[in-house]
């Protein structure tokens, strides 16, 4: 009998050229769309993450043509309490998260994983760009993917031997180009449509009202936007509607553009700055993660740290601290805008080492 | 060999009607209404099918309406008593199908005052509780005779002169009692019974709508005369006949059958209790129809249940999809007063005509076999299974990291 394998498919074109792919090879596919957003108020705009008979189509679409099961699943009490209260805290405490890593690693790289005991199967896939090598000694490495354009292992850090065991990412190996031929081929109707940037529970892409909806008033975080001498310039609406680094929407008029620097989520102060005072030498780093922990050694080593997705990596030094903690000094002393509450993951080359999630500049 | 056990969601046309729908494949049968041989030759054929429904539930030919299914018959019993009487009250229950409850929201949106009759926790709704709500004049009493979910029959004789006193047109959803029962309009003193083909064994896309001799509703569907002026359009013949075909195979042997699949029930019922410790029935234990098991399953997310009985081979039901595929726990439990937890681990199991013994023997094996490893890979008794509530300060404090 052939392995079984759970294809996490998400209604586009990615996962479902995957769930092709792993039925081509032989796998035994059980196609799984899971409802995570919840349902969007009354009067919303129709949006593609909320529960429709379109919702899913393309997975329907391949399920039907390669003839293997297919299933949607309803994830969305684990997805508001795991994925979208994070998001909401986050925010309120001056940080600006990511949600997919989230996801990956509470939903489609835990629940998902139970799911897939549950249902007899061996493997759980998903349409990511990311690649998966298992070496002479059994030990498993999480790498870049072939298309560097596409490459998705920024969102994948938080994976261990564990999953990546039982994980396959059919998609690793392959260029956007050949995953759209691919789909084509498939008679996939949405073969070509350009992929969404926003996170898919804020499709509009207003974070500041969505954090605004979910919080109560009392906990949104009013204050004062200041200089770095601490002089008030402006006052703001909460600290959930600012990001460091962020340029636009402050409402403060300078003569040289001023840019967020730090927030400081006891005080509600904003600092910002000019370009030139808003560079981190490193950052710090909780909640660390290793692919492999058996190979991490105390002494500091060389890596490329990318501070977010679509972020070009940055030369540095990793010392792992204490457990789950990390420092990260940049090669170039003076680094870009560091963002506390997005991940930094650490490659060495292609390879994904681990990663964290950014607790402060230094 | 898969093992079919969703006969509430519809069942496999029985062999007598395929046999029927051939038979009126070869015979040429043209629009009843035509003045020409072949047209009197399907007049012949629907009226003979027209009158096997009748004979079914005691009523006269005359007083039935073929429709498209249960949910038109619903929709024209309810929609065509409202539009001919104009009081205000309208009494339910909360355990009806959608077909029932969607088009009295829309009268609620239009000024009808609708009336929900709490069910009791095993899915029985009282006749003093119905009684008590036609207190003012009503236009409507719609009620399920068997409920779908839980299979409870409903004591609906003792309905229908409170709802007479309140002036009110006594509808009844026969739909999951027809076939699995005996259901006689006179006894139960109905004006208006809806009727489902296939969950009879004939194909979806027929029904019927009995409406009492005397009895005026509005149509639903404006345009021929067709079936008494209340459905307009040239009639589903072939539909017609398979269910013709269909009750005629019922009427049969219904006490046989009746008893064989209630047996089949009660085998599957004590093997999954002897292997599943604090396996639920929800509903009543008597005046139920006896296909139907719904069963809490301990500790286990109903979804998970589903779909891995699914790729065993197993087919049951949950609740009900949403457009989008994904399954919702039944409102109907909910209505019963289950929490979101126990309906979420619940499954609706119902056995029907080509359900054998072997097969259950087999199904019983398998449902305690997924049980035990769905349960060790994805206990559901995590904070995050309770559903709604799981947005709370807990979930918070945690991701506030």
């Amino acid at each position: 009998m052939s392995a079984r394998v759970l294809v996490a498919m998400s209604g586009g074109v990615d996962s479902a050229v995957a769930a092709a792919i792993l039925r081509e090879r032989g796998y035994d596919v059980v196609g799984v769309a899971m409802r995570l957003a919840p349902e969007p108020a009354a009067g919303a705009r129709r949006r593609a993450s909320c529960c429709s008979a379109d919702d899913f189509e393309d997975a329907r679409r391949v399920a039907e043509r390669m003839d293997f099961p297919f299933y949607v699943i309803d994830m969305r009490a684990e997805f508001g309490a795991r994925v979208i209260d994070n998001f909401v805290a986050e925010y309120l405490a001056a940080r600006t998260p990511n949600p997919c890593v989230m996801c990956n690693r509470e939903i489609k790289f835990a629940r998902l994983f139970e799911r897939a005991a549950a249902l007899e199967a061996d493997y759980v896939a998903t349409g990511h760009y990311a690649r998966i090598e298992r070496d002479a000694l059994g030990r498993y490495h999480l790498l870049r993917a072939a298309d560097p354009a596409k490459d998705q292992s920024y969102f994948l850090f938080t994976l261990g031997q564990q999953e990546l065991k039982r994980a396959l990412f059919p998609l690793g190996a392959m260029t956007k180009g050949e995953v759209r031929a691919r789909a084509r081929a498939l008679g996939l109707a949405n073969a070509d449509k350009p992929e969404s940037q926003e996170i898919c529970f804020v499709p509009d892409g207003d974070y500041a009202r969505f954090v605004e909806r979910a919080a109560p008033a009392e906990r949104l975080r009013r204050g004062r936007i200041v200089d770095s001498a601490g002089h008030t310039l402006a006052t703001h609406a909460g600290v959930h509607r600012f990001t460091v680094g962020q340029r636009r929407g402050l409402g403060v008029s300078a003569p040289a553009p001023l840019y967020v620097r730090e927030i400081r989520a006891q005080s509600g102060e904003v600092v910002v700055a000019p370009r030139a005072g808003l560079g981190a030498a490193g950052l710090l780093a909780c909640d660390i993660r290793l692919v492999d922990p058996a190979a991490a050694g105390a002494a500091p080593i060389a890596i490329d740290a990318r501070i977010r997705y679509r972020h070009p990596t940055l030369p540095a030094t990793l010392a792992l601290e204490e457990p789950g903690r990390a420092r990260v000094t940049f090669v170039n002393r003076e680094g870009p805008a560091v963002t506390p509450g997005q991940a930094c993951v650490f490659y060495r080359g292609d390879e994904v080492v681990g990663g964290g999630f950014i607790e402060r500049a230094l | 060999m898969r093992i079919y056990l969703d006969y509430n969601a519809g069942a496999p046309l029985r062999p007598e009607v395929r046999a029927a729908i051939a038979r009126l494949c070869d015979a040429d049968a043209a629009n009843p209404a035509a003045v020409h041989h072949s047209g009197q030759r399907a007049r012949r054929a629907l009226e003979q099918a027209r009158a096997q429904v009748a004979q079914l539930i005691g009523a006269d030919p005359r007083e039935i309406v073929f429709t498209s299914g249960g949910t038109e018959s619903n929709n024209l019993a309810i929609a065509g008593a409202a539009q001919a009487h104009p009081a205000r009250r309208i009494v339910t229950s909360g355990i009806e199908h959608s077909s029932i409850l969607a088009p009295l929201e829309a009268l609620a949106r239009l000024g009808r005052e609708v009336v929900y009759v709490a069910p009791d926790r095993e899915g029985r709704i009282a006749p003093e509780a119905v009684a008590d709500a036609l207190d003012a004049p009503a236009s409507l009493v719609s009620i399920g005779l068997a409920n779908a979910e839980v299979g409870a029959v409903q004591e609906a004789a003792a309905m229908a002169e409170p709802a007479a006193r309140a002036g009110a047109l006594f509808h009844l959803d026969a739909a999951q009692a027809v076939g699995r029962i005996a259901v006689r309009v006179r006894d139960l003193r109905c004006d208006l019974m809806t009727l489902s083909g296939h969950k009879l064994g004939a194909p979806a896309g027929i029904g019927a709508l009995y409406v009492r001799d005397g009895v005026a509703i509005a149509p639903a569907l404006l345009g021929g005369p067709q079936e008494s002026g209340l459905r307009a359009g040239t009639p589903n013949l072939l539909g017609a006949v398979a269910l013709g075909a269909a009750v005629e195979a019922v009427s049969a042997a219904l006490e046989e059958e009746s008893a064989r699949v209630g047996a089949l029930s009660e085998r599957l019922l004590a093997l999954l209790r002897a292997a599943i410790p604090g396996l639920r029935l929800n509903g009543p234990r008597s005046n139920r129809v006896s296909n139907t098991l719904n069963l809490t399953f301990p500790g286990v997310l109903g979804e998970s249940m589903l779909i891995a009985l699914d790729l065993e081979g197993v087919e049951v039901s949950m609740g009900s999809a949403c457009a989008a595929g994904a399954v919702e726990p039944s409102h109907v439990l909910l209505a019963m007063g289950l929490g979101r937890e126990a309906a979420r681990s619940s499954l609706r199991v119902s056995l029907g005509w080509n359900t054998r013994a072997a097969d259950i023997e087999r199904a019983a094996e398998i449902i305690a076999r997924v049980w035990r490893r769905v349960r060790a890979a994805e206990p559901a008794d995590s904070d995050a299974a309770n559903g709604g509530g799981s947005r709370g300060a807990d979930s918070s404090a945690e991701a506030a990291r």
